[in-house]
């Protein structure tokens, strides 16, 4: 972490306020090369609003049961810089001040804390209203607390979530459009319910949580290569991605690092996954305003890619590939010639394929002006990855604060302000030639050498952070060892997290008809978000 | 408009009558085998709602795979159907999530018989990574009567096909 030690104007500010709240000045910590301050119950919403007031972006909150009480700690992003917020409340009463009047991104991820642990935050606008839980399990159960068992108490048959309380719009003319949870294509279960008049959309709100496989709860006592695995299947188009964030997080637990070669072959799978997402997005996006002709192209590019993936690593979505200690698969020199030639083919296509979407009008007045996210509105929601970018939000974990093995590559980050579908199917367009330049490069610069360090088994208590740029966008991630190798907490948040609220905000005003096509111009992660 | 024609010719057909794993012709072999079988257990016409029970998603990219211009599933009678209604066999992917299983079983009551349910993919078939707990039911058979299984995580295209084909021998 050299970027720590960059004198931040706007940062030192930032942290010396916050400082003035620290329940101990002198005790400055840090996780993972992360700042750390430890703050009182009490100040804990003060925080959020200082961060507010500098501009921080509220990146994750997750807790943890200390038998007795329950730490929390909460991750604010300033200037490419990460901090982390820590504080603990008793468990026989677990209240804690709201970040969510400060900062829209924290209303779900609260109350999921708040349905996972039983920890009420007060001042919370829906403090009363569930999110994570439907009726698998009662209201007075909290399944992350330690004295719940895995297995949980489950009924025969668990009733449908019916009397969840959505916000209705009422006039003449108003009607209200329910959808899901199953959808009518091949694609994740989710609820969503329009109040339009006419083609117009009023609202819309979503209902998440129909796949929460409790992905928190059977992480605990896994070893890490079991861990790696589980991350792996968070959200299975993001496998490499997650595996790589838990796998960093563990290693940064254990005070290991993976060989250089190791972070180029990382660096590899994350950008191929990049790709193969894009061009299937972008493929998708074309499908649902009816261009049967960019589905059928991208949607070969992508199907090429995946049986190189399958060659190259012996598995179409290169699950399994990142593993504690470094990566289980490694390049051949003709595999690296091979690779540049497919990248090379691949920036041909584009180059074609880009022209005739450019010229077609149709296309055009489908994705122009739709589904318009605003710079601001990305800036208050705290939006990443290509929603974020095509919104004007500049911020991209590769490039700061970095990590290997992106901080020794040349990296240009593309922005759009449009926020329009087109912007985010030309980001998507302009983020696979930055992926194909970063490919070429770390095939060129990779040194040779072993690709799977040894493990070190980390101490009880040993905690670990990590932040990687997953083709969505930023990925969290938090671990803590148990004794024995094992994980006592696991807490990942996918950029689905985040970026599901922009589908509600950018929906409005837009016709039903274009849901379809603004959904997949954001396509986020059900089970990522879910868990 | 030219360029797109021009791209789209020179692009030919891809939908592969050849082979392309292990070099033996399986696809087309499969693909020929699966339309022979549908053609005379469903009229040549094999209707399938797929289902996402609680997958990671996974699953779901490879059977959007079976649509793309390689596979062309529909050439061989198989066609994926928006309503449960229009369905004779259910696909059903991932752990079945206690929050999905009242959908589910609707979902199930909603096909008309006869029916058949498949588990495609480890986690349909047997749990896989995520099993039974508070938030799960484990494999599908937990939950509805399941005629096959497909093994995989994710089962690929080709492996899709092949359990399909394995489904309809046994009915």
């Amino acid at each position: 972490m050299t970027e720590t030690t960059k004198p931040n104007g706007a940062w030192d500010v930032f942290m010396s306020e916050l400082n003035a709240l620290a329940e101990d000045q002198a005790d400055r910590r840090a996780l993972s090369g992360v700042d750390m301050l430890m703050l009182a119950p009490e100040n804990w919403g003060k925080s959020a609003q200082i961060a507010r007031s500098h501009d921080a972006r509220w990146a994750g909150v997750w807790a943890d049961d200390l038998s007795g009480r329950f730490r929390v700690d909460c991750c604010f992003e300033c200037q490419g810089r990460y901090l982390i917020l820590r504080t603990a409340v008793a468990a026989e009463h677990p209240e804690l001040p709201s970040h969510a009047p400060f900062y829209p991104a924290a209303d779900r991820a609260e109350r999921h804390v708040r349905d996972m642990f039983g920890i009420r935050f007060i001042g919370h606008p829906l403090q009363e209203q569930r999110w994570t839980r439907h009726l698998a399990w009662a209201d007075d159960e909290f399944p992350l607390r330690k004295d719940f068992p895995a297995q949980g108490f489950p009924q025969a048959s668990t009733p449908p979530d019916k009397d969840y309380p959505f916000l209705k719009a009422e006039g003449p003319s108003v009607y209200e459009i329910p959808v899901g949870p199953i959808h009518a294509g091949i694609i994740e279960p989710g609820h969503f319910r329009f109040q339009a008049v006419g083609e117009t959309v009023l609202h819309l709100e979503e209902r998440l949580g129909y796949v929460h496989k409790g992905i928190e709860k059977i992480a605990e006592g896994r070893d890490p290569v079991s861990l790696a695995k589980l991350a792996g299947r968070i959200s299975g188009d993001t496998t490499a991605s997650h595996a790589w964030a838990a796998c960093r997080a563990m290693e940064a637990a254990a005070g290991l690092s993976c060989s250089e070669r190791a972070d180029y072959m990382r660096g590899i799978l994350a950008e191929r996954e990049r790709v193969i997402n894009h061009l299937g997005d972008m493929a998708s996006m074309c499908n649902d305003v009816g261009f049967a002709f960019g589905y059928y192209q991208f949607g070969r590019l992508r199907e090429l890619w995946l049986r190189d993936n399958r060659t190259l690593f012996a598995h179409r979505l290169m699950m399994d590939c990142i593993v504690p200690g470094g990566v289980a698969v490694d390049l051949k020199f003709d595999d690296c010639a091979a690779m540049k030639e497919t990248i090379a083919t691949l920036r041909a296509e584009l180059s074609d394929l880009i022209k005739i979407i450019d010229a077609n009008s149709s296309l055009e007045d489908r994705f122009l002006a739709a589904g318009v996210f605003s710079p601001a509105q990305a800036q208050a929601l705290g939006a990443l990855g290509f929603v974020g970018r095509a919104s004007g939000q500049v911020f991209d974990v590769r490039k700061a604060p970095g990590y290997p093995p992106y901080d020794r590559l040349d990296l240009t980050v593309p922005v759009e302000t449009d926020g329009d579908v087109a912007a985010r199917f030309w980001l998507r367009y302009k983020e696979l030639r930055t992926a194909c330049r970063l490919l070429e490069q770390m095939l060129e610069q990779m040194p040779e050498g072993a690709v799977l360090a040894d493990w070190r088994t980390p101490e009880a208590g040993a905690e670990g952070f990590a932040a990687v740029e997953g083709w969505r966008g930023e990925i969290l991630c938090y671990v803590r060892f148990d004794q024995g190798n094992r994980i006592a907490r696991y807490y990942p948040r996918d950029p689905s997290q985040i970026n599901w609220p922009a589908l509600e905000k950018i929906q409005i005003g837009n016709i039903v008809p274009d849901f379809p096509v603004c959904n997949k111009s954001v396509n986020g992660s059900y089970s990522g978000q879910d868990l | 408009m030219l360029r797109l024609y021009l791209k789209a010719l020179s692009t030919g057909v891809l939908t592969e009558p050849v082979p392309y794993i292990d070099k033996d012709r399986l696809l087309e072999t499969v693909g020929l085998e699966l339309k022979t079988a549908i053609g005379r257990k469903f009229s040549r016409s094999l209707a399938i709602r797929h289902i996402d029970a609680g997958s990671c998603n996974g699953c779901e990219l490879e059977i959007h795979a079976l649509n793309n211009v390689y596979y062309d599933i529909e050439r061989f009678g198989i066609h994926f159907v928006a309503s449960p209604r229009h369905a004779d066999v259910l696909l059903v992917t991932g752990p079945v999530s206690r929050h999905m299983q009242a959908a589910l079983l609707r979902a199930y009551d909603a096909t008309p018989a006869p029916k058949w349910v498949v588990a495609s993919g480890d986690c349909a078939a047997c749990g896989g990574e995520f099993g039974a707990s508070y938030a799960s039911c484990g494999a599908v058979k937990n939950v509805l009567p399941v005629d096959a299984t497909i093994a995989g995580c994710p089962p690929s295209p080709l492996q899709l096909m092949q359990g399909l084909l394995n489904t309809l021998k046994v009915l």
